[in-house]
């Protein structure tokens, strides 16, 4: 048995918070935080008398979400009360959608070591999101509502992907799906977007496989992964020994990067959904889904091509560049102003994006505004700074901000491609390093690196370094 | 019979009621002649007739996304049993 090869099977259940202004059922702000219990009304706290009243934006953004991600969009539709106790659920139940989500049949194409793989997207469904639970240490829980009654669209995948880095790659085409249509910010630190997985191996013939195990508390793609590795590993160990799964849920521990149960599901949950009395049908008809499809943005993927075709850049650099939809939109302003895709592009992809990761910083935090990274791009174009100094300037600018134009000259970097004035620092160079001329025409090209450094040196890095190779070869031939 | 005892005691359960054994019987009598009086609708012919989830012809009522004012703090909590920090105090409930 221990010879036996196991495939991993993957399913996803994501919740979103959609990024309505208001509530799915009630006027009440959706805006994280707040004071608690600020955000509520008679009708998120499931007062007797009160009736819920839909809001179409919440709806639109679950239609478009479907449309983004290939889906069928229901022609009819309807809300269904899920039946539960929980004190975070005010009515003791949650409309939600049972039996005719407002999406199905939809997929989505990600990248894997072995190239295109297809995940399926089982449904969309749109629900109210429920209160949060504090549990204080006298052993009572604290319940605050202002998340009570937020829209979520909950999407759930087929067990389409067969290891931790699929599934990640998924999450990242989702997050970055939905903030390019803008229904959803995905803050996953605020809960805005939360993810379980279900997982479970089967042999690769097919004979043995391991009962599914759903995760939750998983709070970061990272913590996604690792749990499908760590599952992963557990469900072999045990059939190998002979054993079986239970089927079960179980939590995360972020801290012991490991899973520990937490309920088995030996009975399917019954929840007794009905249709929602309160709340009547929903028709969705061509003209509304194509006016929704309208409005939808370029897409990752459909941005990325453009981005090849368009600006000559390669590939790796477009999917990076179009990876969320901030990122791609600052890209596409620098290029406006450069005039250069893959100039901007390079920029962007080393210095930028570099800097960004070392400190940990949103492009939403620089200190220098997209038309002044452009001013010094556009001075390394025009061959004002050559690519040392212009490295300089950019560290002023994200560590301090400021005009470009003012550091180049507080700093003395203005390139000198006066050939006159270059021609002078390569002789005196010449004369002060005989051995390595002799070197170089000894058949040492590394002297002529070693020359240029010097030349680039003595010049205060502020000579333009092709006219520097051209002066240094021509000096060293006429020797 | 339609309804068994067992329905009874599940149902029970899911909503969290206790009974005694001689109401669950009387339950499951009353519930089975309900049941019972509804099954006469399996004689009509539905072959061609969609679901009715509501019996209003009406469909699409929706409300503009808007924000409008929520309640003081002080209202929201007014039938709270117990508050503590501005929140809703209840008996622990784990899962």
């Amino acid at each position: 048995m221990s010879e036996m090869k196991f495939k991993t099977l993957v399913g996803l259940e994501i919740h979103a918070e959609l990024a309505t202004a208001s509530k799915m059922f009630c006027g009440c702000t959706t805006t994280y935080g707040g004071d608690v219990n600020t955000h509520c009304c008679p009708i998120c706290l499931g007062l007797p008398g009160t009736l819920p009243v839909v809001n179409k934006r919440a709806i639109e953004f679950a239609i478009q979400t479907g449309l983004a991600f290939n889906a069928k969009i229901a022609k009819k539709s309807k809300m269904d009360r899920k039946n539960y106790f929980y004190p975070d659920l005010v009515k003791a139940f949650q409309i939600s959608q049972y039996d005719m989500p407002l999406c199905e049949h939809g997929h989505v194409d990600i990248e894997t070591a072995s190239g295109k793989k297809r995940i399926g997207i089982e449904r969309i469904h749109i629900e109210e999101d429920t209160g949060k639970s504090l549990h204080a240490e006298d052993g009572s829980s604290l319940l605050d509502y202002n998340r009570c009654g937020v829209p979520l669209i909950e999407i759930v995948t087929l067990p389409d992907m067969s290891s931790a880095e699929e599934a990640g790659a998924f999450l990242e085409l989702l997050k970055s799906t939905l903030e390019y249509i803008e229904v959803s910010d995905c803050k996953m630190e605020q809960g805005s977007l939360r993810c379980d997985v279900n997982v479970n191996v089967v042999s690769e013939d097919g004979t043995v496989k391991s009962n599914i195990a759903e995760i939750k508390n998983l709070n970061s793609f990272k913590a996604a992964m690792k749990a499908i590795e760590f599952e992963t590993k557990r469900h072999i160990e045990l059939l190998e020994r002979g054993e079986n799964t239970l089927k079960e849920t179980r939590r995360w521990d972020d801290a012991k990067n490991e899973t520990f149960h937490m309920r088995t599901k030996e009975f399917v949950q019954d929840y007794r959904y009905f249709p929602e009395p309160d709340i009547v049908d929903f028709e969705i008809d061509a003209d509304w889904i194509e006016r929704l499809e309208l409005e939808l943005p370029e897409l990752p993927e459909a941005r990325k091509h453009r981005f090849i075709s368009a600006y000559g850049i390669p590939e790796y650099d477009a999917g990076v560049l179009t990876s969320t939809r901030q990122m791609a939109d600052y890209f596409e302003t620098l290029v406006n102003s450069v005039g250069d895709g893959k100039l901007a592009s390079n920029w962007i992809m080393t210095e930028l994006m570099r800097r960004l990761k070392d400190e940990g910083l949103e492009l939403g935090a620089l200190r220098f505004t997209v038309e002044q990274f452009a001013e010094l791009i556009a001075m390394v174009k025009d061959g004002t700074l050559n690519q040392n100094a212009a490295k300089k300037v950019f560290r002023r600018l994200f560590e301090e901000g400021g005009e470009p134009k003012a550091i180049v000259e507080a700093e003395g970097l203005v390139q000198t491609s006066d050939t006159g004035l270059i021609k002078d620092t390569v002789d005196s160079v010449l004369s002060a390093n005989p051995q390595s001329v002799e070197d170089y025409k000894n058949g040492k090209d590394r002297a002529f690196g070693f020359l240029v450094g010097q030349v680039m040196k003595a010049s205060k890095g502020k000579a333009n370094p092709q006219v520097v190779n051209e002066l240094l070869a021509e000096a060293l031939k006429n020797l | 019979m339609a309804i068994t005892i067992k329905d009874v005691e599940h149902v029970a359960k899911l909503a969290r009621l206790e009974f005694e054994e001689n109401e669950i019987l009387a339950f499951t009598e009353k519930l089975d002649a309900i049941v019972g009086y509804v099954e006469m609708l399996n004689a009509v012919d539905v072959e061609n007739v969609d679901p009715t989830y509501h019996v209003l012809p009406v469909k699409n009522r929706f409300r503009e996304d808007e924000i409008q004012a929520s309640l003081e703090r002080d209202a929201v909590l007014t039938n709270a049993p117990d508050r503590r920090g501005g929140c809703f105090r209840v008996p622990r409930v784990v899962e």
